[in-house]
C-alpha cells in the first residue's frame, strides 16, 4: 500500500465508452514519483503497463470477467491483487461513476522472464 | 576517430547552451528509448543522442519479436514519438569499439548509458557443440527477422524431418512456433523472405522442445503457450507421467499464479497413451526431466548433426537456494534430429574501457559511468 498512488473522481475524468486509463492523450498530473501508467501495446492485450487496482470489490464486481487473454497478461503484472484489471479492458460506464483505483508501485515492461522489477 | 571529430564539429556549431546536459545511449532497444524519455522530461533542455550498431533502432522489438506478434511491435510508436523530440537524436551505424571508443563518448558527453544488450548466448559446453546444424535460438530467429548479421545462416531445413530445441521459454516457443506454422500464415506477417522461402519448402514435421526439469518448472508464459497449443493440424505431445506433481512442485506452484496456469494448460493438453498420428502430421512434443549429454555426428555428412544423447534427470533441492534443480540419473537415450536450436539464456559482450565479470558474463562495475 506505501507509495501506491489512488485516484479519485478528482484527479482524472472518464468519458463513457472510454478504456481506463491510459492512452497517451490523457495527460494526468499525479505529482512527484508517480506517472500514468503506460498503454504501451495501445489497448492490444501485449503487455500489463496498464495494471491498475479496483479498491473498493464492489466496483471490481461490476465488471466484467476478464477474459483468458486478459488473465495472460494480468500473470504477469507486478504487485498483483485480487482486485486487478487491465485498465484498457475496463470500458468507463456511469455505473462505475465514483471507482477509486490504485497503481502499483512497479511495472513490467518488456521484462525478460523471471525479471523482478523495482518500485520506481 | 572520424566519428568523434563530426561530432564535435556538429556541437561548435550547435545553439546548445553549454549548461545543458548531453547524454548518449548505446542501444536503441526500449531500455535506451524509455531511459531517453525519462531523461528529456526530467532534464529541462537535455540532449540526448541514441546511437545503434545497426542503421535501424529498436533493438530486441525488431529483431527479437516473432513476426507473428505484431502488437507486441506497437510499442515502437511511443519511440518514435521519443526520437521527434527536438533534442533527441538517432545515430545509426556506430558501433562501440569500433566506430568510436567508450573513452571518447565520455569526453563528448556529460553521461553515457550502456543499454546494448545481451548480444552472446549461453553455452551448453557439451561435446559434439560445434557440429554444424546446431544454432542459438538468437541466431534461427535473427535470421527469420531479418537481422543484417543473420541474413546468410541458411538453416538447413531440408534434410531431416525433426528438429529439437532445448530450452523451454518463449523464446523456444517462438521457434517452434514458426518452424510449425503453416507458411500460409507466416506469409501475411513481417517475416523475412529469406526465411519464408526457407520454411516453405521445410521438411520439418516434428519439432520436440526439451527441458532439464518439469513443467512446474517450465519458463514459458500462458498466452504464448496457448497460442502454441492452438496451431492448425498440430499435434501436441505430453506423457502423463511428467505432469504428476510432488510436494516440492506444489508448493513452487501454490505461491505462482503464473506457473499454476501453465501447468493447468498443459494437463489439459496432455495426449492420452495412445493417440493416432498420420504420417506427414506436424507433431510438437514437450519433453521434460532431459539433459542434453552429447551431440552426435553424422555418418554419411561430416561434421554434421545427425542426433543427440539425453540424460533422464530428476529434481533435487539445491540447499543453498532453495530451488529444485535437475540431477542426472545415469540413463541414457538417443534421439535423430537434422537441426537443434539452443535457447538457454543469452550473454553480454565486454566493452573495452570497462571491467567484465567473464564468469557471469556481466559489466562488472556500473557506478564509474556517471562521473564526468
Amino acid at each position: 500500500m506505501l507509495g501506491r498512488k489512488i485516484l479519485t473522481r478528482d484527479d482524472l475524468t472518464i468519458p463513457t465508452q472510454h478504456p481506463i486509463p491510459f492512452p497517451d492523450q490523457h495527460k494526468v498530473n499525479l505529482g512527484p514519483g508517480h506517472r500514468a501508467s503506460k498503454g504501451a501495446c495501445e489497448a492490444s492485450l501485449a503487455c500489463s503497463t496498464c495494471h491498475v487496482i479496483v479498491m473498493v470489490s464492489n466496483y471490481y464486481n461490476k465488471l466484467e470477467d476478464p477474459t483468458d487473454d486478459e488473465n495472460d497478461m494480468l500473470d504477469l503484472a507486478f504487485g498483483l491483487t485480487n482486485t486487478s484489471r487491465l485498465g484498457c479492458q475496463v470500458i468507463a460506464k456511469p455505473e462505475l461513476d465514483g471507482i477509486r483505483l490504485a497503481l502499483p508501485v512497479a511495472m513490467r515492461n518488456f521484462a525478460v522472464d523471471g525479471y523482478q522489477p523495482k518500485p520506481h | 576517430m572520424a566519428l568523434s571529430r563530426a561530432l564535435s564539429f556538429y556541437r561548435s556549431f550547435s545553439t546548445v547552451p553549454s549548461q545543458s546536459l548531453r547524454v548518449c545511449i548505446v542501444g536503441s532497444g526500449p531500455a535506451g528509448f524509455y531511459t531517453a524519455d525519462k531523461i528529456l522530461k526530467a532534464h529541462e533542455g537535455a540532449e540526448v543522442d541514441i546511437v545503434d550498431r545497426l542503421p535501424t533502432p529498436f533493438g530486441l522489438v525488431r529483431s527479437g519479436v516473432a513476426p507473428d506478434h505484431p502488437e507486441t511491435k506497437v510499442v515502437t510508436n511511443q519511440f518514435s514519438r521519443v526520437a521527434q523530440n527536438g533534442h533527441c537524436s538517432f545515430i545509426g551505424n556506430v558501433s562501440l569499439g569500433s566506430s568510436i571508443s567508450l573513452a571518447e563518448l565520455r569526453e563528448l558527453y556529460d553521461a553515457v548509458v550502456l543499454s546494448y544488450g545481451a548480444e552472446s548466448d549461453q553455452a551448453l559446453g557439451i561435446p559434439g557443440e560445434e557440429l554444424a546444424g546446431i544454432y542459438a535460438a538468437r541466431e534461427f530467429v535473427w535470421w527469420y527477422n531479418g537481422h543484417p548479421d543473420c541474413r546468410n545462416l541458411a538453416p538447413d531445413l531440408k534434410s531431416s524431418d525433426t528438429a529439437v530445441i532445448i530450452g523451454q521459454g518463449n523464446v523456444a516457443l517462438d521457434a517452434a512456433r514458426i518452424l510449425l506454422r503453416p507458411t500460409t500464415e507466416l506469409a501475411t506477417t513481417d517475416i523475412s523472405c529469406h526465411a519464408l522461402a526457407a520454411l516453405g519448402e521445410s521438411s520439418i514435421r516434428k519439432v520436440y522442445l526439451v527441458g532439464r526439469r518439469g513443467p512446474a518448472q517450465a519458463a514459458f508464459t500462458a498466452k504464448e503457450l496457448r497460442e502454441v497449443l492452438r496451431i492448425k493440424d498440430l499435434s501436441i505431445e505430453i506423457r502423463q507421467e511428467d505432469l504428476s506433481k510432488t510436494p516440492a512442485d506444489e508448493e513452487e506452484l501454490k505461491n505462482n499464479r503464473i506457473k499454476r496456469r501453465i501447468h493447468e494448460l498443459l494437463s489439459k493438453a496432455a495426449t492420452p497413451a495412445t493417440s493416432i498420428c498420420s504420417p506427414g502430421q506436424k507433431e510438437l512434443h514437450f519433453v521434460f526431466f532431459r539433459k542434453p549429454d552429447r551431440f552426435l555426428e553424422s555418418d554419411c555428412r561430416n561434421g554434421y548433426i545427425a542426433g543427440l544423447r539425453m540424460e533422464r534427470t530428476i529434481l533435487k533441492e539445491d540447499v543453498e537456494s532453495g530451488k529444485q534443480i535437475a540431477v542426472g540419473t545415469g540413463l541414457f537415450a538417443e534421439m535423430e534430429c537434422g537441426l537443434v536450436l539452443k535457447s538457454v539464456g543469452y550473454k553480454s559482450i565486454p566493452v573495452d574501457g570497462l571491467p567484465f565479470d567473464h564468469h557471469k558474463a556481466l559489466i562488472a562495475v556500473w557506478s564509474i559511468i556517471v562521473a564526468n
